[in-house]
């Protein structure tokens, strides 16, 4: 294999799947996968501590979520990150037919998406802390909020730069059976940090609006 | 790089071939080394803690001290003894087990073995900074996160690096046994081994994660200020021991899982029989590890959780013990009307089975949550999980060692020094651990720095120390077999055990790309099907052709030494906040290699199929 796998592929040609037309490739997209399995665990266990501490002894300084979250913002958060999800799909639509120049277009708006979603939460994050005495080290409840949206929004920021240096590095080259993993799987890490906001959604902000 | 030439190196080109190779077996040396130094460390932190308490109210060591000589005999032997011991066992074996020429990720196996090894030096520098970690293995909070000094972060910060290591180690073993397998090794044809291999891998990548996130919390509630485990501030600290034991409890059978699967290997082969109830056995082991995730809970019967709470975790904790028992049973009967040779792989063998069942006896007991509140944190449970862990996983790295000796390095441990060691470390630990079952009974608390004299507990302690002693001169025996046997430097064939399974149907040491062709596999102990059926050899699977293999990199290295540097940064910027800066460095330089790994092309090479006719590789 090794240096065909760099030869450019073009629109008509086959394989239809070229993210797992190799041995590497295979590889790749199941250890990601099992990668995944792992980082749900990680959330899994920041989800089970922002519970444990999101009532009212925690919340022992500074506003409780009914007061401070503002479902505006959140609900254009959450709009903007889904619609990324749905462009990062068109972008690995045209990976499969080869497309490259389109994969590209679809793979620059999902960023753009995400840098709007990173920047209205840093923005939040703003407001919570110069406005509202909602910070890291206020309280318990502070600590286990930011630890879990703040983790998410590092896994957003991670992606976002795996995903420009993916596009970078391989804009004037285009789409070989060596890249096509590559980018596999930065879109399947897309997935999953959009997977991920849904249940912030609706466990901290939604169930705290209702619970206060 | 295109053509592989076999030739004598100086020492340099030895230590850069070390450092950058990504050749599974070469990692598995460097585990067997760095874990083989970090045994050697814990062993003697054993040795002082035994000394401080051979006689009542002892003065040897002081209180401070103690504690920290506790901690980092707990973490040291879980952490970064028994986990890279393992992992140099399932790297010499599985890919040759299943017929493959390398793990699926060799890079990524390169870089958990770094990211383990510098999470470790980091921990044990704090030795040399002002203390070690003195808040237990398990760290409870508020005690860890009150501990006054750094010894505490550095506990953290390594652990947290270490464990990065060991997660990308269980998805590399994962993929590559799901993907890497030879033509014919169907799942209900691999070696116990590599199934067992496999489960422990799923159980380290379900369970390292909730470490991770203890880690992460104590570090941000220990450096920066956060308030996950103080009460005073709405926090709770039952969460930590929550998170470490969804985390602690699989990671005891990650550890004893393979060693599991490495006994059934030996006892199969050593009795020349095929393993009694291999399905039977393979079921077990899988429902070991599910059950294993359940069970979390009775490490807190005493936390005050409630009956019901109690209750389900001790029936779960129970009924692990029917699928043990199922092992226990088929090891047995595989041994009945076979032709049993009393090797020194399989005489640890044979002493793992009464040693680990009486373990077993002691989890049980503590499994009953009532009877629990008698136990627990006193010498009954020290004496427990020494048992399963000396019992099972420091015999099976014996016998496992031995086992493979021929596959790390082409030659023979001796019989006669094998055995010579065996008896002393056999009859030292039960003299070290039995006894401290009773002292536990009679109500003697673990780690207290002292006992006071005449309340019966002066004879047990001492000859809890007398055991202590004899099995560090079982472990010198051994160290004296290694240094015996590279110096003879004896070459063994490649199967010198008359084995069953793939990997003793190539030389000893195998070449660096394992097989010239890749075999074809027709049942379950594929070379003894060869033996008794075909012409003693493997089939090939392919004609003879060029073979791919992966460029050695130093990038694994860097990107650990970043995540080292960054370590210090971080334990050092509470006392003054310039230390951020190297912590940022260290990020950089990490961030940085995986930038460059990302951008640079790194498609391998070719041995071309003229050099292997040639015999490239092979020594």
């Amino acid at each position: 294999m090794s240096s065909d796998q760099l030869q450019r592929l073009k629109p008509g040609q086959s394989p239809h799947e070229p993210e797992k037309a190799t041995l590497e490739g295979k590889n790749k997209f199941l250890g990601f996968w099992f990668f995944l399995g792992g980082e749900t665990v990680l959330f899994a266990s920041l989800f089970g501590t922002y519970l444990a501490l999101n009532g009212p002894e925690s919340n022992t300084s500074g506003p409780g979520p009914a007061e401070l979250f503002g479902l505006e913002l959140v609900f254009i958060m959450t709009v903007i990150l889904l619609t990324s999800s749905l462009t990062s799909v068109y972008a690995i639509y045209h990976m499969k037919n080869l497309d490259f120049g389109k994969m590209q277009l679809w793979l620059g708006i999902t960023v753009a998406l995400g840098l709007t979603f990173l920047g209205l939460e840093i923005y939040e994050f703003y407001e919570y802390v110069m406005h509202e005495d909602h910070t890291f080290t206020s309280d318990a409840f502070g600590s286990a909020f930011y630890a879990l949206v703040g983790f998410h929004g590092g896994h957003v920021l991670f992606g976002l730069l795996w995903i420009v240096t993916l596009m970078v590095r391989n804009s004037k080259r285009g789409l070989n059976l060596y890249n096509a993993p590559k980018f596999y799987i930065a879109s399947l890490y897309w997935h999953f940090i959009d997977v991920v906001w849904v249940f912030i959604f609706t466990v901290v902000y939604l169930m705290g609006k209702l619970g206060g | 790089m295109s053509t592989a030439t076999a030739q004598k190196k100086g020492f340099g080109a030895t230590l850069w071939d070390y450092l950058t190779t990504v050749d599974h077996k070469k990692i598995a040396i460097l585990y067997l080394v760095a874990g083989g130094i970090f045994f050697l460390a814990g062993g003697l932190e054993a040795m002082l803690i035994r000394i401080q308490l051979a006689v009542p109210d002892n003065d040897f060591v002081s209180a401070g001290l103690y504690n920290q000589l506790i901690t980092m005999h707990g973490t040291t032997m879980i952490f970064l003894a028994a986990m890279p011991l393992i992992f140099a066992l399932m790297n010499i074996a599985v890919p040759l087990q299943i017929g493959a020429r390398d793990v699926a990720f060799p890079f990524l196996n390169s870089l958990g073995f770094w990211l383990f090894f510098f999470g470790g030096v980091l921990l044990n520098v704090s030795w040399f900074t002002g203390g070690a970690p003195d808040a237990g293995w398990t760290a409870y909070a508020p005690l860890s996160t009150t501990s006054p000094g750094h010894g505490v972060d550095y506990y953290v910060m390594g652990l947290q690096i270490s464990g990065a290591g060991t997660l990308i180690g269980g998805i590399n073993f994962l993929v590559t046994i799901v993907n890497m397998r030879a033509p014919g090794m169907t799942y209900m044809r691999m070696p116990l081994f590599t199934w067992t291999a496999f489960v422990t891998s799923v159980l380290i990548l379900f369970a390292f994660p909730a470490l991770t996130v203890g880690l992460f919390l104590m570090m941000f509630d220990r450096m920066f200020g956060a308030n996950f485990f103080d009460p005073q501030m709405g926090g709770n600290h039952v969460i930590w021991e929550h998170l470490f034991w969804i985390f602690g409890h699989p990671e005891v059978y990650i550890l004893v899982l393979p060693i599991f699967g490495l006994f059934s290997d030996i006892i199969s082969t050593f009795s020349k029989k095929r393993l009694f109830g291999y399905s039977a056995m393979v079921f077990a082991v899988v429902l070991i590890g599910f059950l294993g995730f359940m069970v979390w809970a009775h490490h807190m019967f005493t936390t005050g959780l409630g009956p019901v709470a109690n209750s389900i975790f001790a029936i779960a904790t129970m009924a692990i013990a029917v699928p043990t028992g199922i092992k226990i049973f088929n090891w047995i009967f595989t041994m009945w009307g076979g032709s049993i040779r009393m090797t020194t792989p399989m005489l640890w063998t044979v002493a793992f089975i009464p040693s680990f069942t009486l373990g077993g006896f002691g989890g049980v007991m503590l499994a009953a949550a009532a009877a629990d509140y008698q136990y627990h944190d006193t010498y009954f449970v020290v004496a427990h999980f020494h048992y399963v862990i000396v019992g099972g996983v420091v015999f099976g790295v014996f016998a496992g060692l031995h086992y493979w000796w021929p596959k790390f390095f082409g030659t023979m441990l001796s019989e006669k020094l094998g055995k010579l060691a065996f008896w002393p470390f056999f009859i030292g630990f039960h003299l070290t651990f039995f006894i401290q079952h009773f002292l536990g009974l009679m109500g003697m608390p673990r780690r207290y720095w002292k006992f006071l004299p005449n309340q019966d507990l002066d004879l047990g302690n001492l000859v809890s120390t007398i055991g202590a002693f004899l099995m560090a001169i079982g472990a010198v025996i051994f160290l004296i077999n290694v240094i015996v046997t590279s110096v003879k430097g004896e070459k063994v064939s490649g199967d010198p055990w008359d084995g069953r399974t793939l990997e003793w149907s190539i030389p000893s040491p195998p070449p660096f790309y394992n097989f010239t062709q890749t075999p074809l596999v027709r049942g379950l102990d594929p070379l003894w099907i060869e033996k008794r059926q075909g012409n003693g050899k493997m089939t090939p699977a392919e004609p003879l052709g060029d073979i791919h293999m992966p460029n050695n990199s130093f990038i694994p290295f860097v990107m650990s030494l970043g995540l080292f540097i960054a370590g210090f940064g971080f334990i050092y910027q509470v006392d003054d906040k310039n230390w951020l800066i190297v912590g940022i460095a260290g990020m950089l330089i990490t961030l940085g290699s995986m930038f460059v790994r990302s951008v640079k092309d790194d498609l391998g090479y070719h041995i071309h199929k003229e050099d292997l006719e040639k015999g490239a590789g092979s020594e």
